[in-house]
């Protein structure tokens, strides 16, 4: 159980950050160097660099350096795994089950308008 | 990516409500209740939704961001007891290609204040859904609110 929820975490992390995002929605679009991946993004190198190494860790992006440049890829074998398909099927249902508490508190509160329907 | 594929695979939601097993029910058998919280996209636009709650009826909802991709939702309720489970099978499409096919099975539980829900989905997942960037995006939309939460806890 520990060997299938680790890798999970790690990519529920990565993704949890709006800047890796952007970092992981570029190179979905293909390869890119680090100071490509750090152009539309208002932070120093080593802070893309950090979140890289972020990304890197959860399998989601591979890194390799050829001479001065370092080149980005999105890993399409993370991104097609069967959890990748269960993460976003199961963050809709959180979100879902979240309106759904969000729905019975508000009811809740208005007792007086729930008799009248 | 072109092959032909099924992926097989389970999860399980567990939740606990501050609310007596006869009203989350209700939040799941009324059109009009279930409505308010079953779209899990709030920028999205709900061209239509449809349920009937009984053994055999269906539910129908065509939801998406404006002018974008048609997610098509259909599914057949096959058991319901009520206040206590909700069994049900449905497809998913993305415009016209079906993606999945999943049955769930939604258990009601009470418990010293409220209730106790479990939502747990058995799917097929089909090819046809290799598109990264798509799938990225749609991962973040629940990602966001996911991670207000495990903040939380």
């Amino acid at each position: 159980m520990l060997n299938q929820s680790a890798p999970l975490d790690l990519m529920f992390q990565a993704l949890g950050d709006p800047t890796r995002r952007v970092m992981v929605e570029r190179l979905s679009r293909g390869p890119a160097s680090v100071s490509e991946l750090a152009r539309p993004l208002a932070m120093s190198l080593s802070a893309v660099v950090q979140h890289l190494q972020v990304l890197e860790a959860s399998g989601l992006v591979r890194s390799e350096k050829q001479g001065r440049v370092r080149t980005c890829r999105i890993e399409p074998a993370a991104l097609k795994t069967a959890e990748q398909w269960i993460i976003e099927r199961r963050a809709n249902w959180e979100r879902r089950l979240d309106r759904l508490a969000d729905y019975l508190a508000e009811e809740g509160e208005t007792p007086d308008k729930r008799r009248k329907r | 990516m072109s092959g032909r594929s099924v992926i097989h695979d389970t999860f399980r939601i567990d939740r606990r409500f501050e609310a007596k097993p006869a009203r989350v029910f209700a939040a799941w058998a009324k059109p009009e209740a279930k409505a308010r919280w079953f779209s899990c996209h709030d920028d999205w636009v709900t061209a239509a939704y449809t349920l009937d709650f009984r053994v055999g009826g269906r539910e129908r909802l065509r939801i998406g961001p404006a002018g974008g991709t048609v997610h098509g939702f259909d599914g057949h309720y096959h058991d319901i007891v009520e206040n206590q489970r909700i069994v049900y099978a449905y497809e998913m499409r993305l415009d016209a290609r079906l993606i999945s096919i999943s049955l769930v099975t939604v258990l009601f539980e009470p418990d010293a204040k409220g209730t106790r829900l479990a939502f747990i989905e058995q799917g097929a997942f089909l090819d046809g859904y290799d598109d990264v960037a798509g799938r990225v995006h749609g991962t973040n939309a629940g990602l966001d609110k996911l991670k207000a939460e495990l903040r939380r806890a």
